[in-house]
C-alpha cells in the first residue's frame, strides 16, 4: 500500500474499501481480547476456521477475530454479521454447527442469551439487557474492528477525523473544540484534557510531546487494555490529533508490559499507520510531521501516575518527582508534555467528527460523555461496561450488572481502585460523575468497579488495598511508604482480633497526614478505602475490635467453623478432605470438629453438600461443645 | 538582572530572586524550616516531607514541601500551624520505628522533642526489621550529583525500598572517597562498614540484601 498523501486519496481508498465489501456478506467474529482468549476464544477461531474450510464455505463467509465485545461473563462470545446474532460461552466443538447454521441463515437455540429472569432467548446483542442500557461510543467499534486490519477501521471513517483536522481547522479550532466539549481526563484526576493541551501548547521550550498512559494497573480494572487491543487506531489518531493542536511532532504509548496483545496490536497498528501515512513526515500531505515511540512499562503500579512515567520513559526508575511546576511546563526531559490516558486520546476522534455540542448533550453538567466502566467482583454480568455520566450506581449494578449473584445481598462498591473508595448502599442512587463520587469521598479514577456482597469484610477489604499500595507505592516519601506500612499493620491487627478502639483515630490522623504531605497522589489518595470504610461501615471496624467478631465472617482468626450436628448426615465428605485431620466422627456418626486441630482453612464449608449445609461459621458467638459418638439423624427424603 | 519578588512567610515580608524555593528564601531570612532528605548541594528531592508548609494562594491554603516549591509573587507561606505540626509530628512518629536500633538520636530526636511525637507509638506495628537508614537518598544522590561515582542506589518498592551499594561501581569508587559517611544523617554508613578499606563487592552480597 503506498503512503496517502491528500485528503482526496484517503476519501478515494475509503470508497474502494466499501465498493470491495458486501455489507450482506455473512461474517463471524469472535470476540479475542484478552478476557475472550482466557475463556478459549482461540481455539473457537480455529475450530470456526477448520470448519469452514472443512464445509468448503471459506470464500462464502468471513471470519474475523475482534476486540473485546464487553460481556467478559460470557465469554467466548461470537457474533454473526449482518443479523448481529448474538451468541455466548461457545465451544470449539460448537464450531461445526454455527458454520452450518449461518450457510443455512439459521439460528442456534441453545447459543443464544437467556434472560435469567425471564428465561426468553435473545438474538439481538443491542437487546440483551446487559447492553440495551449501555451508551457504547468509544468501545462500541470494537466490535466491527479486526485490530490489526487498518481497513476495517478505515470502513467504519476511521482517520476522518485526523483528516478533517489537517484539512479545515487550525490547531487552535481543534483546542478550542476539545475545550468546548469540556473532555475531562478519564485516568483518574478528571483534569480537563483541553486546558491540560493549552497548557502545553502555550509553555516555552521545544520540542513538545505528547503522551498515551497505558499502565493501567488498578486491581479488577481493564478497559485501556481492551481499548488498545480492541481499537487501538482510536487510540493514534487522537493522539495525532492532540499533537496537531499543540504543535507536538514527537509522542510516546507508555503500554503495560503485562499486556501483550495490547503490545502487539499497538505495534501492528502503528506500522500500519506510518504506511498509509497517518503517522511520520507530511501526514496526508499536509505538511504536518509526527512520530511515536512506544515504551514498555516494566511491571510499575506507580509508573502510571504522570511525573513517574515521563521519568520511566526517560530510562529511570519510574518514580515520581514533585510536580509544583505541571508536566504540560516540564515534563519528559523538562519539555511540556501532554500525558492523556488511552480512553481520553480515543474520544477525541469522536468529538472532531460529531462536534463538542454532540458531547456536551451527553453527562452531567460537570463531567460530559460517557466513561467505560469495568464491572467486577459480585455482580452478575461482569464485563465491561460504558455509560453515559450521571447514571446511577444502581442502574450500572443491577440494570446492567443484573444484580449480586445467588440473591445475595449487596454491601457495598469500590470506585477508583486504590486510590477510591468503597460505598455503601445509600449511595447507590448517586448519579456518577467526576464531582459526584469525589463528594461522597470516592473518586471516579479510571473506571474500576468492584462490586462486593454481604460476604465481603470491609476492614479485610481495607486491608487488601492498603496491601497492593505496600507493594506498589515507590517508596520514596516517608507518609506515603512508613504511612501504609503502620495502616497496614492496624488493619491487620485488627482483622486478627488484636485491634484497639484507639487505634481508630490513629487510623485517620494518618490518613489525614498521608493526604496532606505525600509526595503523589498515590500517597495522596492511598488512604481511601480506609476512610470510606470508617466512615460507611464503621460498626464493622467496631464488631472486630470489641466484639472480636467479624460480621461477615471472613477473617480467620475471628471464626470458628462448626458442624450442625442436627443437620449432618455423617457423609464423611469432610471428614475425607480436611488436610490437617481435625474432623472427627465416621461412618454414620456425626462429623465435629476438633477445633486445636483446625488450620481454618474452609474446606469442610465448601464441600459439605448443598443439600445437608451442614457446616457452618461462627464469629463472635460461643461454639456448642462436639458430642463424640453422636449417631446420625437421618434427614428424611 | 533576577527578578525580585514580595511574599510573606510567617507575616513578615520577605524578597527572593526567581527561580528560588520556599525553603531558601526563608533560610535567607532567616527562618527556619526543618529538613531531613534536604541538601544545599543537592537538586530537591521531596522526600521526607518534613518541609511542608502551608501556602496560601487566591484564598486556597495547600500543603506543599517547602524545598521543591518555587516562590511566586504575593504568596503568603505559614511555616508552622496546627496542621503543619500535627504532619511533622506524624512524620517523626512514623519514621522512628526504623531508627530504633540504635535509638532515635540525632535530628530527628531534636524534631521529635519540638514536635512533641511519640517515637515509640507506632513500634508495635513496625513489624519489620529496623534498618537505621529513613531513605532520605542523601548518600544516593550525593553519590551521584557530587562525586558522578553512581555507587549507590536504591532497590526494592514501596516498604521493601533499600539503600545498596552497586558492587561495580562502589569497589571502583568508594575505598578512596567515603563523602557519603559524612552525608548520612544517621550515621548508619559509618557505623556499618569497618571505616578502614571499604569491603569487597560481591554480586551476590547485593542480590541477597546483604548490602
Amino acid at each position: 500500500m503506498p503512503r496517502i498523501n491528500s485528503f482526496a486519496e484517503l476519501e478515494k481508498l475509503r470508497e474502494e474499501i466499501k465498493t470491495k465489501r458486501d455489507p450482506n456478506k455473512p461474517c463471524i467474529s469472535v470476540s479475542s481480547g484478552t478476557c475472550g482468549r482466557a475463556s478459549g476464544s482461540e481455539s473457537v477461531y480455529e475450530g470456526l476456521q477448520s470448519q469452514l474450510e472443512a464445509q468448503a464455505l471459506k470464500g462464502e463467509i468471513d471470519l474475523k477475530r475482534t476486540g473485546c465485545l464487553g460481556f467478559c461473563e460470557r465469554a467466548p462470545l461470537v457474533m454473526i454479521y449482518p443479523e448481529e446474532t448474538y451468541y455466548t460461552k461457545v465451544k470449539p466443538e460448537d464450531a461445526a454447527e454455527i458454520v452450518q447454521s449461518v450457510k443455512e441463515k439459521k439460528i442456534i437455540e441453545r447459543l443464544l442469551y437467556s434472560d435469567p429472569v425471564t428465561g426468553e432467548k435473545i438474538v439481538r446483542e443491542s437487546d440483551i439487557p446487559f447492553y440495551k442500557n449501555q451508551q457504547r461510543i468509544v468501545s462500541g467499534p470494537n466490535r466491527w474492528i479486526d485490530p490489526k486490519n487498518i481497513g476495517d477501521y478505515l470502513y467504519i471513517g476511521g482517520y476522518s477525523a485526523l483528516s478533517k483536522v489537517l484539512s479545515q481547522m487550525t490547531p487552535d479550532q481543534v483546542l478550542g473544540e476539545i475545550k468546548k466539549a469540556d473532555l475531562r481526563g478519564r485516568g483518574g484526576g478528571g483534569f480537563p484534557a483541553g486546558r491540560k493541551w493549552e497548557e502545553t501548547k502555550n509553555a516555552l521550550g521545544e520540542p513538545k510531546y505528547v503522551i498515551v498512559n497505558c499502565d493501567e494497573g488498578d486491581p479488577g480494572a481493564y478497559m485501556d487494555r481492551s481499548l488498545m487491543e480492541g481499537n487501538p487506531h482510536s487510540v493514534i489518531e487522537g493522539l495525532v490529533i492532540g499533537a496537531y493542536a499543540i504543535g507536538s511532532h514527537e509522542g510516546f504509548v507508555y503500554v503495560r508490559q503485562e499486556y501483550p496483545l495490547a503490545v502487539e496490536n499497538l505495534n501492528v497498528a502503528l506500522e500500519q499507520a506510518e504506511e498509509y501515512g497517518f503517522l511520520g513526515e507530511n501526514i496526508l500531505g499536509s505538511g504536518f510531521n509526527f512520530h511515536v515511540k512506544v515504551h514498555r512499562g516494566a511491571g510499575s503500579f506507580v509508573s502510571g501516575e504522570s511525573s513517574a512515567l515521563m521519568t520511566a520513559i526517560e530510562g529511570k526508575a519510574g518514580e515520581p518527582r514533585m510536580k509544583y511546576v505541571h508536566m504540560s511546563q516540564r515534563g519528559y526531559k523538562e519539555k511540556p508534555s501532554c500525558l492523556n490516558n488511552v480512553e481520553t486520546w480515543a474520544a477525541v476522534p469522536f468529538i472532531i467528527n460529531k462536534g463538542s455540542d454532540w458531547f456536551n448533550s451527553i453527562g452531567t453538567e460537570g463531567s460530559k460523555g460517557t466513561k467505560i466502566f469495568s464491572l467486577v467482583g459480585k455482580v452478575n454480568n461482569t464485563g465491561l461496561v460504558e455509560v453515559p455520566m450521571g447514571m446511577t450506581l444502581r442502574q450500572i449494578i443491577y440494570d446492567i450488572g443484573g444484580g449480586i449473584p445467588k440473591g445475595r445481598k449487596f454491601k457495598g462498591v469500590q470506585t477508583g481502585g486504590p486510590s477510591g473508595g468503597i460505598i455503601s448502599e445509600r449511595y447507590l442512587d448517586t448519579p456518577i460523575d467526576f464531582d459526584e463520587l469525589t463528594k461522597i469521598g470516592s473518586m471516579m479514577g479510571s473506571g474500576g468497579m468492584i462490586v462486593m456482597d454481604e460476604d465481603t469484610c470491609m476492614v479485610d477489604m481495607a486491608r487488601y488495598f492498603i496491601n497492593f499500595c505496600c507493594e506498589e507505592s515507590c517508596g520514596k516519601c516517608i507518609p506515603c511508604r512508613e504511612g501504609l506500612r503502620v495502616l497496614s499493620g492496624i488493619l491487620t491487627d485488627i482483622c486478627e482480633g488484636e485491634g484497639k478502639e484507639e487505634e481508630l483515630q490513629t487510623l485517620e490522623r494518618i490518613a489525614e497526614v498521608m493526604k496532606d504531605a505525600s509526595l503523589c497522589a498515590l500517597g495522596a489518595t492511598a488512604a481511601n478505602p480506609v476512610l470510606t470504610t470508617l466512615r460507611y461501615f464503621r460498626d464493622e471496624y467496631e464488631a472486630h475490635i470489641k466484639d472480636k467478631r467479624c460480621p461477615a465472617k471472613v477473617c480467620k482468626n475471628l471464626i470458628t467453623y462448626y458442624i450442625d450436628p442436627e443437620k449432618c448426615q455423617a457423609c464423611m465428605i469432610c471428614l475425607r478432605n480436611c488436610p490437617t485431620g481435625a474432623i472427627q466422627g465416621g461412618k454414620n456418626l456425626v462429623h465435629w470438629i476438633e477445633q486445636e486441630k483446625c488450620i481454618k482453612c474452609g474446606i469442610c464449608y465448601q464441600v459439605c453438600p448443598e443439600r445437608f449445609d451442614a457446616v457452618e461459621k461462627l464469629s463472635g458467638e460461643p461454639v456448642p461443645a462436639p458430642v463424640p459418638g453422636r449417631e446420625v439423624v437421618r434427614k428424611k427424603e | 538582572m533576577e527578578k525580585l519578588i514580595s511574599l510573606e512567610i510567617d507575616g513578615k515580608e520577605v524578597k527572593a530572586r526567581e527561580g528560588m524555593t520556599v525553603l531558601e528564601a526563608a533560610k535567607e531570612a532567616g527562618i527556619e524550616i526543618p529538613t531531613l532528605c534536604y541538601h544545599e548541594k543537592l537538586e530537591p528531592y521531596g522526600a521526607c516531607r518534613i518541609c511542608s508548609v502551608e501556602v496560601e494562594r487566591g484564598g486556597r491554603t495547600q500543603v506543599v514541601a517547602s524545598c521543591g516549591y518555587p516562590v511566586e509573587e504575593g504568596m503568603k507561606i505559614k511555616t508552622r500551624s496546627e496542621r503543619i505540626d500535627q504532619i511533622r509530628k506524624t512524620i517523626i512518629e512514623l519514621i522512628a520505628p526504623s531508627l530504633s536500633d540504635g535509638g532515635v538520636v540525632g535530628k530527628v530526636r531534636e524534631l521529635a522533642d519540638e514536635y512533641g511525637a511519640d517515637t515509640s507509638v507506632f513500634m508495635s506495628t513496625f513489624k519489620a526489621t529496623p534498618t537505621r537508614c529513613i531513605l532520605c537518598g542523601q548518600c544516593v544522590r550525593y553519590c551521584s550529583e557530587v562525586v558522578a561515582a553512581n555507587a549507590i542506589g536504591f532497590v526494592g518498592r514501596g516498604v521493601e525500598r533499600r539503600v545498596v551499594f552497586l558492587p561495580e561501581r562502589a569497589s571502583r569508587f568508594c575505598p578512596t572517597c567515603r563523602e557519603c559517611y559524612e552525608v548520612c544523617p544517621t550515621g548508619k554508613i559509618a557505623a556499618e562498614t569497618d571505616g578502614s578499606i571499604f569491603p569487597e563487592f560481591s554480586i551476590d552480597d547485593f542480590l541477597s540484601g546483604k548490602m
